[in-house]
């Protein structure tokens, strides 16, 4: 679906970022402007930047795409990312604030005191971090291809240069205005489609989105491979075009596409007729529309396990995120963080109402992405194949744009967290210049990762960094903020013990295929057996090393829980590093 | 009989020290102050965490025992589509706000508790 109008809308949405981050650039002079905006942005500033950073290609494209091809299984995703935050405000919003952290490895040492226990959250950190710019930077690829038919790499590339650009000049001061600004943009590219694209459903019929049927083309469909697919077709369908099936090659000439399983090399390009059944992609579930709409329609083995697995990595996994904790910092207290995030959790519930719309109307309307594998296109294909005409480029144009400020946003803030831990826990160059080294190489080490991952929706691959999050480092502020028995040893065993299998099992399913393999849902959603592991070793090891609790952890406990207006002097003499100067 | 000056040398009862300072200064008292906050505020968190994300969490189970919930119709949309697409969210919102409300709530009883002189 070539758009100029998408093309443009993109460049605006690259142009804006970098203008808004320069409007910024003239307010942010010290290093503590850079890291954390001097503490100055009101609760809903703040929670839009966190709603604008939060939303990420999941969010705007992948949630959309999961559901259009799994079905209601899927809904977990936009409801355990929203839950996450239920569980961060109960849990961790205000203690964190009041630890004073700014980063998660400050955390670890406010608490514990001790720099192998920051030493282990930080490399979980930077893992997790990394692990959730890759599905970004290659939604960012999906995107820029789908609209101007450009290579993967160059959306990749795009988006990382703009974000090592804007951060670098910028720092966290012009960040928080850009990611606030791009809350605001995304949730009117998702809304403002949508209300357009169900009045059509609604002029022309409203056809039942649930009906007993395959899906099937509603009008003669001209779909391009961009990769190898495996497809399997039900009926007898003549198809025209040019390509190459089964190793044969054809040049703009009729083939019968006999039912059963067809191989057709990437680049082909075919019209299927109108109202045949859409060929599904071998490793798909083959539903009807109504099979689609019920639970477990997935296909997938364990669909018990896998669902609680999912909720268990997005309900813990959420607070263990590098780019979302950055953002406490930036409130003035406690009782404000708490707050922030009470409206984080009402604009993420607004916006969260929109992705599903799409994946059900994509069902009727944009079949032939279930044959190709794009389903994470769905929402970028959608308005330009219902509306015809310069309405429907420009609601596509709409949503490209947003889909871009997704990856644009979400890619700022976890390159702000990284570099953060980079510059003090890595390459240890403090000062404006370490930040900027430390940005840079936050954006290179994803982007040289996209060029041999697999092919996975990013919806999973964010899963995936969710399921770590939630296995290390959700202990960790969990146990260390609420039980003062928690001890250093503890922590970096029930870390390691927790993080180390999640994030292998991470590796090994985005880089290899496990196939069929009964293990591979235990890999794909490790996190059922690596929250629990991780949080009861870090208990039991705890409880076995009493005598190594830190030095005055009482201290810590009054800074992390009494309120700041009362001149509790919870940090006590020994109060060191945690303002930066 | 007329009493010309008050009695000053006997014992005065001793005028107890702020909770503010009994913190401050790592007393029992003060830990005790703390552990009351921090108990209240662990059972709160955990009570609205678990009464939501339980309730939540049953329905993957409710779907799988009962299949035939799945295709029960709400206004006009499946039941699993309603309950996660729409039910969910101002459900979560409401959670959030009552705990915001009980969490400050608490929190001023403490600083009441403590300030007293």
């Amino acid at each position: 679906m070539t758009s100029g109008y998408a093309v443009v809308a993109v460049m605006v949405v690259v142009l804006g970022t970098i203008l808004v981050g320069a409007y910024g650039l003239r307010v942010s002079r010290t290093t503590s402007d850079f890291y954390v905006a001097s503490r100055t942005v009101s609760p809903w500033w703040n929670a839009s930047a966190i709603g604008g950073e939060y939303l990420s290609a999941a969010s705007f494209v992948g949630i959309a795409g999961l559901i259009f091809a799994y079905g209601p299984d899927m809904l977990w995703f936009p409801v355990g990312y929203t839950a996450g935050y239920l569980v961060l405000l109960t849990m961790v919003a205000a203690p964190l604030r009041r630890s004073g952290a700014y980063t998660l490895p400050d955390f670890a040492e406010a608490r514990f005191r001790s720099r192998v226990v920051r030493g282990v959250a930080s490399s979980l950190a930077l893992a997790i971090g990394w692990l959730y710019l890759l599905p970004q930077l290659e939604g960012a690829g999906l995107t820029l291809n789908t609209v101007t038919g450009a290579p993967d790499w160059a959306g990749a590339l795009v988006v990382t240069v703009v974000v090592t650009v804007n951060v670098m000049s910028g720092g966290m001061r012009s960040i928080t205005f850009v990611q606030a600004f791009q809350y605001w943009l995304k949730l009117t590219a998702i809304t403002v489609p949508i209300i357009f694209l169900v009045a059509v459903w609604q002029v022309r019929g409203a056809d039942s989105l649930t009906e007993p049927e395959f899906p099937s083309f509603r009008q003669d469909t001209e779909v391009s491979f961009q990769r190898q697919a495996t497809i399997h077709a039900e009926q007898e369908i003549v198809i025209r075009g040019t390509g190459v099936v089964d190793g044969e090659r054809l040049e703009d000439r009729e083939l019968l596409l006999t039912s059963g399983y067809h191989r057709i090399d990437g680049g082909s390009k075919f019209t299927f007729p109108k109202d045949a059944p859409v060929p599904h992609l071998s490793t798909m579930a083959h539903n009807t529309n109504e099979s689609w709409s019920l639970p477990a329609s997935s296909g997938a083995d364990f669909p018990l396990y896998g669902a609680y697995s999912l909720i268990i990595a997005t309900f813990l996994g959420t607070m263990g995120l590098p780019h979302v904790i950055v953002r406490f910092y930036t409130n003035p207290n406690g009782t404000a963080a708490r707050r922030t995030t009470l409206i984080v959790l009402g604009l993420l519930s607004v916006f969260y109402l929109m992705p599903p719309i799409y994946g059900a109307l994509g069902r009727v309307y944009t079949p032939e992405l279930l044959m190709t594998g794009q389903t994470d296109a769905v929402v970028l294909v959608l308005p330009t194949r219902m509306i015809d005409g310069i309405g429907g480029q420009l609601l596509g144009a709409l949503v490209a744009g947003g889909a871009f400020a997704a990856f644009l946003s979400t890619s700022s803030g976890l390159v702000v967290s990284l570099a953060g831990v980079l510059s003090q826990d890595v390459l240890r160059l403090g000062g404006v210049r370490g930040f900027r080294i430390s940005a840079v190489l936050a954006c290179l080490v994803p982007l040289a990762m996209t060029f041999v991952s697999t092919t996975m929706p990013v919806a999973d691959m964010v899963g995936l960094a969710f399921a770590v999050a939630a296995s290390s480092l959700c202990p960790l502020l969990l146990l260390g903020i609420w039980s003062p028995k928690t001890t250093t040893i503890g922590a970096v065993a029930g870390m390691l013990a927790g993080g180390v299998p999640a994030l292998t099992a991470g590796l090994v399913t985005m880089f290899t295929d496990t196939g069929d393999s009964w293990y591979e849902i235990l890999l794909s959603r490790p996190a059922a057996w690596t929250v629990p592991l991780g949080f009861t070793v870090m208990y039991v090891v705890s409880l076995a090393t009493q005598k190594h609790v830190p030095a005055g952890v009482q201290r810590t406990m009054v800074k992390l829980h009494a309120p700041e207006n009362l001149g509790l002097d919870g940090s006590g003499s020994s109060s060191s590093g945690q303002e930066r100067s | 009989m007329v009493v010309t000056s008050p009695r000053t040398r006997a014992p005065r009862a001793r005028r107890p020290y702020s909770g503010t300072r009994e913190i401050n200064e790592q007393s029992e008292l003060g830990a005790v102050y703390m552990r009351t906050l921090i108990g209240a505020q662990r059972r709160l968190g955990l009570s609205v965490c678990l009464v939501t994300c339980g309730a939540l969490a049953l329905l993957p189970l409710l779907f799988t025992i009962e299949p035939e919930l799945g295709k029960f119709r709400v206004f006009g949309l499946g039941l699993p589509w309603f309950l996660l697409c729409l039910a969910t969210f101002p459900m979560l919102v409401l959670a959030g706000w009552f705990y915001v409300r009980q969490a400050e709530r608490s929190e001023r009883e403490f600083a009441e508790l403590v300030e007293r002189p």
